[in-house]
């Protein structure tokens, strides 16, 4: 076994054993004032381990996002964008380095801890819409507060709102079959936003849209960040990046 | 599977969520699935089901049915026979007189029995080399009637009638002693060829004999009448030289809905009454062939074997399908879990899918035993050559194996969910 392989698994298993530093509630109402750092990282790097072969895509990232901004994240093809967000959105662990997330370290977060941070603090919209194709678009948004507590109804209620502010009035029973791209899309950006999140993540989210589909989404995501929302997302179009405030370049691994 | 059975004790908020979200996935998966699957899933188990009940019901029903024959047609419910040393049942007026005093009792019926033999060419010269026609047997006298209240035996007239209760002359052979119902071979068993309704006959007990006609042929499935000749009491009593009122044999049946209890309370009354020192009073099922009983449990657990088979198979295919079911949709768990679902609720999920489709499953396969299939037997027993057959399938042991069925199905469904949801989520997501 290669040392990266054993650190790896030491790292999994310090995670799950960890004990669960978010207690009560108080830490879910925690709002980040304009201008705070709400995502902090310090040489954060990422190895993949393939076979024998070992590929360090995040070759030691310093990355600061304060609360309110909307970032992109832009590179080619390989230079690590996807690796980066998935990292700052706890959705995978890095090999080295620091990650802060709204004040918390990220290696004192359990298994469980990263569950729920991810559930009440944070929002994703993927590339592919990723609906579950048995639930109507209502329920596709409903099911994430279900779990935070909410009943079944106050569930829906808060989904209609969302959906109808993404401009999906009469579609709430729709299965994501009968939906287009455009509009799952849409859904996908409402059961992100539908909590409230301190930050919402983006993967590509025009990359399968027409060019109409995906005006709409970046409309969406500008109209959300005037509202205050932090949005961090990844995208190789050149003229989305330009509409946030920030771009954040990536090339081998690095920022530049 | 630990962990969500004590989840589920320890009703903290949390754990709430994580069933209110298991519910909420199943029931639509569940609606919007293939209507066609569905089916076939349910299908499936309801098969299974009926596998595990009938096929033990049927092999257990072979010998119930032949238990239940032996009570019906046979001994009653209560047998009074003789005791070994003796050659009669001792007091038997007295027994008659404290059994029509109870309650309970609804009929009683007494036979007279000896040995003897009857023979079709007693009124031609036999050459030397040829085998008479003749066949040993019991002879029993019987009051038609009372035999008839407690035996039916009216009923199981195969070729000819019944006796009447004047018939002097008149006999019934039981079925095993024809050569037409029973054709064996043999140097140690004989049976009567060539005979019909009508024909004369010869019985001889002891230096006593008498012509007789044969008025039917009976077959009851039961030895204790189909290896006999019934002829009415008072010409067996004078044939078998018998002059007294004991009985050989008295058979009681009691009201309908009797039990088994009911039957030890009569027995227990007799006992009271010291009649067990001059005969052996017996429940039917202290009479019944010990062999009936060993079979029984051999069956039973041939049956069980094979109903294992079926719980292998249905468990497997609900392995199967959770199993395709979870594996395609990988992607989509593994963005629940990106998301914040609890993986615990997608495990559920899936248990409740699995339950569902084994509780659909046996609530059709219940209603097709108990509305049908049963009560069809009953009313039309397979005829196997010893017995009725039956299928036997008491409440409690149906439900059992429901159980089992449910509780296989769950552990088939929960293993396959638990290998994917605990794939990495990322690797999930991505495919990878």
């Amino acid at each position: 076994m290669t040392k990266l392989k054993e650190e790896e698994i030491i790292n999994k298993v310090q995670h799950s054993a960890k004990e669960s530093i978010l207690i009560g509630d108080s830490w879910k109402g925690k709002v980040c004032q304009i201008g705070d750092y709400i995502i902090k990282t310090k040489g954060l790097t990422k190895t993949f381990l393939d076979g024998s072969k070992e590929t360090t895509v995040l070759k030691g990232v310093d990355l600061n996002i304060k609360c309110g901004e909307f970032v992109s994240i832009m590179g080619r093809s390989g230079a690590g964008k996807s690796t980066l967000l998935y990292q700052i959105s706890l959705l995978d662990h890095p090999t080295s380095g620091e990650i802060f997330i709204d004040g918390l370290d990220s290696h004192n977060l359990s298994s469980e801890d990263r569950i729920k941070f991810r559930l009440h603090k944070l929002g994703y919209v993927f590339q592919d819409y990723a609906l579950l194709p048995d639930l109507t678009a209502k329920e596709n948004v409903a099911v994430p507060l279900i779990m935070q507590g909410y009943e079944k109804d106050a569930a829906y209620k808060i989904a209609e709102e969302h959906l109808t502010e993404v401009g999906l009035a009469l579609k709430f029973n729709n299965l994501p079959a009968k939906l287009s791209g455009g509009e799952q899309q849409r859904v996908s950006i409402a059961r992100a936003i539908a909590h409230e999140p301190t930050i919402l993540f983006a993967d590509e989210p025009t990359a399968n849209l027409d060019s109409e589909s995906s005006q709409m989404i970046i409309q969406i995501f500008m109209e959300l960040n005037k509202k205050g929302q932090t949005i961090v997302m990844v995208t190789h179009e050149d003229e989305y990046g330009k509409m946030s405030d920030r771009i954040i370049k990536m090339k081998d691994g690095l920022i530049v | 599977m630990k962990e969500l059975l004590l989840n589920k004790m320890l009703p903290t908020k949390q754990n709430l969520n994580i069933w209110r979200v298991g519910f909420f996935l199943s029931y639509r998966q569940i609606k919007r699935a293939n209507i066609w699957t569905t089916i076939l899933i349910v299908t499936v188990m309801a098969l299974t089901f009926l596998n595990l009940v009938v096929v033990n019901g049927v092999l257990v029903g072979l010998i119930q049915g032949s238990v239940e024959a032996h009570r019906t047609r046979g001994t009653g419910d209560i047998a009074i026979t003789k005791l070994t040393q003796k050659t009669e049942i001792e007091n038997t007026t007295d027994i008659l007189n404290v059994l029509s005093s109870l309650p309970q009792v609804k009929d009683v019926a007494t036979r007279y029995t000896g040995s003897g033999s009857i023979n079709a060419d007693y009124r031609r010269k036999l050459r030397q080399d040829e085998t008479p026609n003749r066949v040993a047997g019991t002879i029993a006298g019987i009051d038609p009637l009372n035999e008839d209240k407690i035996n039916g035996l009216s009923r199981y007239i195969v070729e000819g009638s019944y006796l009447q209760e004047n018939d002097t002359d008149g006999i019934i052979l039981g079925a095993t002693l024809l050569y037409k119902y029973t054709p064996v071979e043999s140097a140690g068993f004989q049976t009567l060829k060539n005979i019909k309704i009508g024909d004369r006959l010869k019985i001889t007990v002891g230096k006593n004999s008498k012509e007789v006609i044969l008025r039917g042929v009976i077959k009851t499935k039961v030895d204790t009448n189909d290896f006999r000749i019934f002829m009415i009491e008072s010409e067996a009593k004078k044939l078998i030289g018998r002059n007294d009122v004991n009985a050989d044999e008295i058979f009681v049946k009691l009201k309908d809905g009797s039990t088994l209890t009911d039957a030890a309370k009569v027995q227990q009354i007799l006992f009271n009454n010291n009649f067990d020192s001059g005969a052996k009073i017996q429940t039917w099922l202290e009479a019944q062939p010990k062999f009936l009983s060993d079979l029984i449990s051999t069956f039973a657990l041939l049956g069980n074997l094979i109903g294992s088979i079926g719980i292998a198979v249905a468990s497997i295919t609900i392995f199967i399908v959770i199993f395709v079911n979870a594996i395609t949709r990988r992607k989509f768990i593994g963005i629940l879990k990106g998301i914040g679902i609890d993986p615990k609720s997608i495990e559920i999920s899936y248990i409740i899918q699995s339950v569902f489709y084994a509780l659909t499953g046996s609530v059709i396969g219940f209603l097709i035993l108990y509305g049908f299939l049963i009560p069809f037997v009953d009313a039309h027993p397979i005829n196997f050559p010893f017995s009725d057959g039956i299928i036997y399938a008491p409440l409690p042991g149906t439900l059992f194996r429901a159980l089992i069925l449910l509780i296989t199905t769950v552990i088939a469904g929960y293993i396959p969910a638990r290998i994917i949801v605990k794939k990495n989520t990322l690797d999930s997501i991505l495919g990878r």
